[in-house]
């Protein structure tokens, strides 16, 4: 039920956007993400994005982990 | 590369694995609230990484699990009426009710039709003007926006043979129910990534301020996963409790606004009852009066006959996570996916289907 997958905003009209989800056109309602862009990936649930992926954050993860992980080589 | 597979990598799996491993040295038994979770978990055998001391136990985080056999049984009472066509999502059909399922009532001749989002719920009601749609509102705070935004739509066409029959639930309160019942000593809870992904982390804080309880909101991927119970594991070495964002390219500290106020503008918080839980306070979402036309409950007076748990069915053990689903006498002898005794069987996000599938 809180199954939600990433898509990809390829268009925008009003409240509805086309989305590419794994390789699949689908649409999805754009209500809670008004700042969505084309371009951006949103987190798609029931039909809805409920959240704008950040992908400054992603690449903060990475980094992170990186650093995280590379702990263990100096212990 | 696409993003889930970046977050799939066994590299950094290998290394966070490893730093787990470095870093644990008390036992510690670790809830994963979210069904989502409990399936990720199995299906990428993340319990096979973690060391001895970490053990897992799934909660309650399966909408279709913990909707009590009462609320649908109402459902399929009100699919037997000619003049209703029922809309569900798929999980809900072949749950087993007192005497019958969704599904066995479609099979009698009942207007049940599956869908994938309460807008298709909605336009089925456009294209249907002589019948009345309900659509069933099972799910978190990840689903009640959608559903709530549905309501205020049909409000805003004019749809009034659209309904919704809510039995959302929230969240922290069952979380509350959980830890004030004692029936597991936990060291920390796995917050679920897309419940919080419209609450914000914030609303977490509870488990570090009244609990002192280790936290981490985690992702759906491998990578998400174990970086969250690391920061539990950590958390709980250093003795330092607090919720860690460890799925930050989703959740914000105050969620996503415009989905809390949607919910908060259709539904209002009232009673509610859980399978295996029982009753909650404040842990339900109910129709506010604004919308009373769109509100099932109040729309349709169905007798409906008084509701059962099948004999043997643990799911409320299992829901509360003091049954492991393997313990069932049921599991996998007369409990199959395909013949399911109980909700927790019948769910894709249920933790008795995640052991049958993955073991």
């Amino acid at each position: 039920m809180c199954l939600a997958v990433p898509a990809l905003i390829t268009k925008i009209d009003g409240v509805m956007a086309d989305a590419e989800l794994a390789g699949n056109q689908t649409s999805v309602n754009i209500l809670f993400t008004p700042e969505v862009r084309v371009g951006d990936y949103v987190i798609m649930h029931a039909g809805y994005a409920i959240s704008v992926m950040n992908s400054a954050e992603a690449e903060e993860t990475f980094q992170l982990l990186e650093e995280m992980a590379g702990l263990d080589a100096e212990e | 590369m696409q993003r889930s597979e970046a977050f799939r990598d066994p590299s950094i799996v290998e290394k966070l694995r490893a730093r787990i491993w470095a870093v644990s040295r008390k036992p510690v038994r670790i809830m994963e609230f979210c069904g989502t979770h409990t399936h990720a978990i199995h299906r990428f055998g993340i319990r096979q990484l973690l060391p001895p001391t970490i053990e897992m136990f799934s909660g309650p985080g399966c909408p279709v699990c913990v909707t009590d056999n009462t609320d649908i049984d109402y459902a399929i009472a009100l699919s037997k009426r000619p003049d209703i066509i029922v809309a569900t999502f798929g999980d809900l059909l072949k749950v087993p009710g007192t005497r019958e399922s969704l599904l066995t009532s479609k099979a009698e001749g009942a207007r049940v039709t599956m869908v994938y989002s309460p807008l298709d719920a909605l336009n089925l009601a456009a294209d249907n003007p002589a019948s009345l749609v309900v659509f069933l509102g099972i799910g978190f705070e990840t689903t009640a926006p959608a559903v709530g935004a549905s309501v205020a739509e049909a409000e805003s066409r004019g749809l009034d043979n659209y309904a919704v029959l809510s039995m959302h639930k929230l969240t922290p309160p069952a979380m509350r129910a959980i830890l004030d019942s004692r029936e597991i000593g936990l060291d920390g809870i796995l917050c679920p990534g897309h419940v919080s992904t419209v609450t914000g982390w914030k609303a977490w804080q509870f488990l570090t301020d009244s609990y002192h309880i280790p936290a981490a909101v985690a992702g759906f991927e491998p990578v998400d996963i174990l970086w969250a119970i690391l920061e539990i594991v950590r958390q709980c070495e250093e003795g330092k409790p607090r919720v860690a964002n460890a799925y930050p390219r989703s959740v914000r500290p105050e969620g996503t606004r415009p989905a809390r106020e949607m919910m908060e503008r259709v539904f209002e918080k009232g009673p509610a009852c859980w399978r295996g839980l029982g009753a909650i306070p404040g842990s339900g979402l109910s129709i506010r009066d604004e919308y009373g036309r769109h509100d099932a409950r109040r729309l349709f007076d169905v007798e409906v006959p008084e509701s059962s748990v099948p004999d043997g069915c643990h799911c409320g053990e299992v829901i509360r996570g003091i049954r492991k689903p393997d313990k069932c006498p049921l599991f996998k002898t007369i409990c199959t996916p395909l013949h399911p005794v109980g909700p927790c069987m019948v769910s894709s996000e249920g933790s008795c289907a995640a052991y049958y599938l993955y073991g």
